[in-house]
């Protein structure tokens, strides 16, 4: 029945076109058997666009697909599923209060979903190295772990093409490593994997061929192991790449210590704060390393002050004890927060870019010094923003989310460091911007830290870490480690202390 | 003896109503939607079911009109809420006050009519027996319906794949929606299984327990209904303790009065809305127990944006 085609996938002229914006032009490709091909291209170079249309999620308004070299055009991803692809997607499509059978069983279709289950399931995780407790609720598994659900489920309806959407983002490099044997093993039975990403050490390292987007087009396609990082990355952005610089500053005198806090979590599957301590002085920069969900969302509240401590020397801002104190006594004192949710925490998202900057920049601006808005003042403020970060928007006026996410971090990291903090607390300063904005913003914490800032930057990005910290520590379970000069420390070191997968504690879960 | 036998029975047909209402409230809100127009379901279920039982002379055609009034009001809530993306809140309050006003109007004509007696169970020996009999086997079916629902309900949310997307929906709609199930259209079924029931818990009041018109005749039952799904933490187990509990509050209310107990009668009354909100309290003090089984995607907005 099955036509043999010398290529499981090929894409001719496929475009979408979204209002006053073409998301995918034009774009012509081929996937091979057994193939692992990169996807490459900055936010909002259409990568996304593309995998949904192959995926069934979205339909092309024009171009055509073909599968085994016959015509393929998915109406929505049960007929893709049907087709043989399977999708490992960024956020994760689990349902934290079931457990991982129950989630494998609703990502299938119903016919695989029969019989024992159970065995396949835990067959498929053993002969592919991605251990699984079936019965776990997914909240309480890490995001290692829960990656391995969303493959096993991937796995267990035997794909002949994988699509995977920047799966590394979240794990450790040991969890990387693993990730990686398992997707080699798979492209040597035959199976085609289509990766997405933007990490190119690791293109380079897994993947057999590239093609590169930018602005919806093909721009590029080529062999990834033959390239550099950095040609790679030129291709990407069409543009020379000036990657930050850390030069020698002044470390000044301390301006933010806390000591030996601890706080149980107040969500449903979080991880508790335990005993952690950190003193960071002006001029320097304290990167803290991490998987996703081992309490740096607890950190963040507790640091910026949306959760009090009942000692007020728990943490001490410029001199003055704050455990006691909310964000806006905190921000008077100097310490000016970036949360890691853009939308409905860093911003209020249908509100106007003026009023979210009032909202943030009122205390230290003097925005509303007596009480009533200073919307002159304001828009001064904004326009600085928008200049100096290069923020894309219609307008002041427009809603906070109508802007693309990278405008939007553009715009947040903006608003906090031209209020000239003495404390900056940057939760992914660059999540969402395209290379030429991070580097952009790895230059402005550079230079406030010049200015005697001291920054503490919460990242998942350990080449983001590694590039402008002076020091980093590792946030494992809710526990912080000491942290160590930039200079002693090595990738692989900090990936053993991020750990493999890491037990979240049951304690906070009753059942 | 006899005594205790007819509280207890008393308490069974006070309760009935409320297993209805709440089972069916319990589906809704583990696909993820909260429907505050209990109330006003139930009664127009009530009406509904009293005018075609004495236009008709047949109970069971007093039933199925109940159940076919509570869908069209709960298709209106969901084709507010799901298709139009109203507010869930603003849209089952206003559904309560619509159906009381509805129900008022629609009921004008038959104050003072009496519905015919609902016939009870007889088995022969069984139900003769002293005490035991009249408790366990002398019922109307609706009563012996009310727990077949909750047990086929508890099966369909936790055995069958089916319920699975149900629970799925009410976890993470973007997900479940990301994975292709059609959430607006389960939530528009659940939404209508939803009111259904309390139109049938409705019809309960109306038929079998007064059985008798009377304006506003639910007087809050749609609410501790409501009341009743936190309570019982969305298990349908616990939500028999719950709706007898309360049904036990109201009879030993009544009987309190019969024995002529020096207490206001006002206090009596408010008792089972007081020990509803002495429940929700206890249970809000233990945020992470209560949101264990709480549907994650309760009471928001889905909007698929592609």
């Amino acid at each position: 029945m099955e036509k043999t085609s010398e290529y499981l996938l090929e894409l001719k002229g496929l475009t979408k076109t979204f209002p006053g914006v073409v998301a995918s032009d034009n774009v012509s490709f081929q996937v091979g058997h057994g193939e692992i091909h990169a996807l490459l291209g900055e936010n909002g170079a259409g990568k996304s666009t593309l995998v949904k249309m192959i995926y069934g999620v979205l339909q092309p308004d024009g171009g055509v697909m073909h599968l085994h070299g016959e015509t393929y055009a998915p109406a929505n991803p049960s007929a893709a599923r049907a087709h043989g692809l399977g999708m490992v997607f960024q956020h994760f499509l689990l349902f934290d209060a079931l457990t991982v059978i129950e989630n494998i069983e609703l990502g299938i279709a119903p016919e695989l979903a029969k019989g024992d289950l159970r065995s396949r399931i835990v067959e498929v995780s053993e002969f592919y190295g991605l251990k699984l407790d079936p019965d776990r609720l997914v909240g309480e598994l890490s995001v290692g772990q829960r990656q391995r659900v969303e493959i096993v489920r991937c796995l267990l309806q035997n794909p002949r093409l994988i699509i995977m959407d920047e799966p590394t983002s979240v794990l450790t490099p040991q969890e990387v490593e693993v990730l990686f044997r398992t997707l080699r093993q798979l492209a040597s039975e035959g199976c085609s994997i289509l990766y997405i990403s933007h990490k190119l050490e690791e293109i380079r390292a897994l993947c057999h061929k590239a093609t590169v987007l930018r602005g919806g087009k093909v721009v590029a396609a080529c062999t990834p192991a033959e390239e550099s990082a950095k040609s790679l990355a030129e291709m990407m952005i069409g543009d020379v790449l000036v990657p930050a610089k850390r030069t020698e500053t002044m470390i000044g005198a301390e301006r933010l210590r806390v000591d030996k806090v601890s706080l149980p979590s107040t969500h449903q599957f979080g991880v508790s704060l335990k005993d952690v301590s950190l003193s960071v002085r002006g001029g320097e920069i304290l990167g803290i390393a991490g998987v996703a969900g081992n309490g740096q969302e607890e950190l963040m509240e507790f640091l910026i002050g949306e959760r009090l401590t009942r000692r007020a020397d728990a943490i001490v801002i410029g001199g003055v004890e704050a455990g006691r104190k909310g964000p806006d006594a905190r921000r008077a004192l100097g310490l000016c927060p970036v949360p890691e949710e853009r939308l409905g925490h860093a911003a209020v998202p249908g509100m106007s870019l003026v009023e979210n900057t009032i909202l943030s920049a009122r205390v230290r601006k003097q925005l509303a010094g007596s009480g009533i808005i200073d919307y002159a003042r304001t828009r001064e403020f904004m326009q600085e923003i928008i200049s100096g970060f290069d923020v894309r928007t219609a307008g002041m006026d427009h809603a906070a989310r109508s802007l693309s996410g990278g405008n939007l971090q553009k715009f947040i990291m903006g608003r906090e460091i031209l209020q000239a903090p003495s404390v900056l607390i940057a939760c992914q300063p660059t999540w969402g911007v395209d290379a030429g904005a991070a580097a952009a913003i790895h230059n402005a914490l550079i230079d406030l830290t010049k200015n005697g800032a001291a920054i503490v930057v919460i990242s998942q990005d350990l080449d983001e870490l590694m590039a402008i910290s002076d020091r980093i520590a590792v946030i494992a379970n809710g526990a912080l480690s000491d942290p160590e000069p930039v200079a002693e420390v090595t990738i692989e070191s900090i990936g053993r202390k991020m750990g493999g997968p890491s037990s979240v504690e049951h304690a906070d879960v009753p059942h | 003896m006899d005594l205790v036998a007819n509280i207890l029975i008393g308490v069974i047909i006070a309760a009935t109503p409320l297993v209805f209402a709440a089972i069916g409230e319990l589906v809704v809100e583990k696909s993820g939607v909260l429907n505050l127009g209990v109330e006003g379901m139930m009664i127009i279920g009530a009406i509904a079911a009293f005018a075609t039982t004495i236009e008709t002379g047949s109970i069971l055609g007093g039933i199925v009109a109940a159940i076919i009034c509570g869908a069209l009001m709960a298709l209106l809530f969901a084709f507010l809420t799901q298709t139009l993306l109203a507010n869930q809140v603003a849209t089952g309050l206003a559904l309560t006050l619509f159906g009381l006003g509805l129900a008022a109007l629609i009921g004008q004509g038959y104050s003072g009519k009496s519905a015919p007696p609902f016939p009870k169970l007889h088995i022969p020996g069984l139900s003769d027996l002293p005490v035991v009999g009249p408790l366990l086997f002398g019922h109307d079916f609706l009563v012996y319906l009310s727990f077949a629902l909750g047990i086929g309900v508890a099966w369909f949310l936790n055995r069958t794949r089916a319920g699975l997307i149900v629970r799925a929906i009410g976890e993470n709609h973007d997900a479940a929606h990301a994975i292709g199930y059609p959430v607006v259209l389960i939530r528009y079924a659940t939404i209508m299984f939803g009111g259904a029931c309390a139109a049938v818990g409705g019809a309960y009041l109306s038929i079998v327990q007064t059985p008798l018109w009377v304006e506003n005749m639910t007087a809050g039952r749609g609410w501790i209904a409501l009341a009743l799904v936190v309570f019982a933490t969305w298990l349908p187990g616990r939500l028999y303790l719950g709706a007898y509990l309360f049904g036990g509050i109201t009879i030993v209310q009544l009987h309190s009065q019969a024995l002529g107990l020096k207490v206001e009668p006002q206090l009596l009354a408010m008792l089972p809305y007081l020990a509803t909100i002495v429940v929700l309290v206890i249970i809000s003090a233990d945020r992470t127990r209560a949101r264990l089984n709480a549907p994650a995607s309760l009471g928001q907005t889905f909007f698929a944006s592609h």
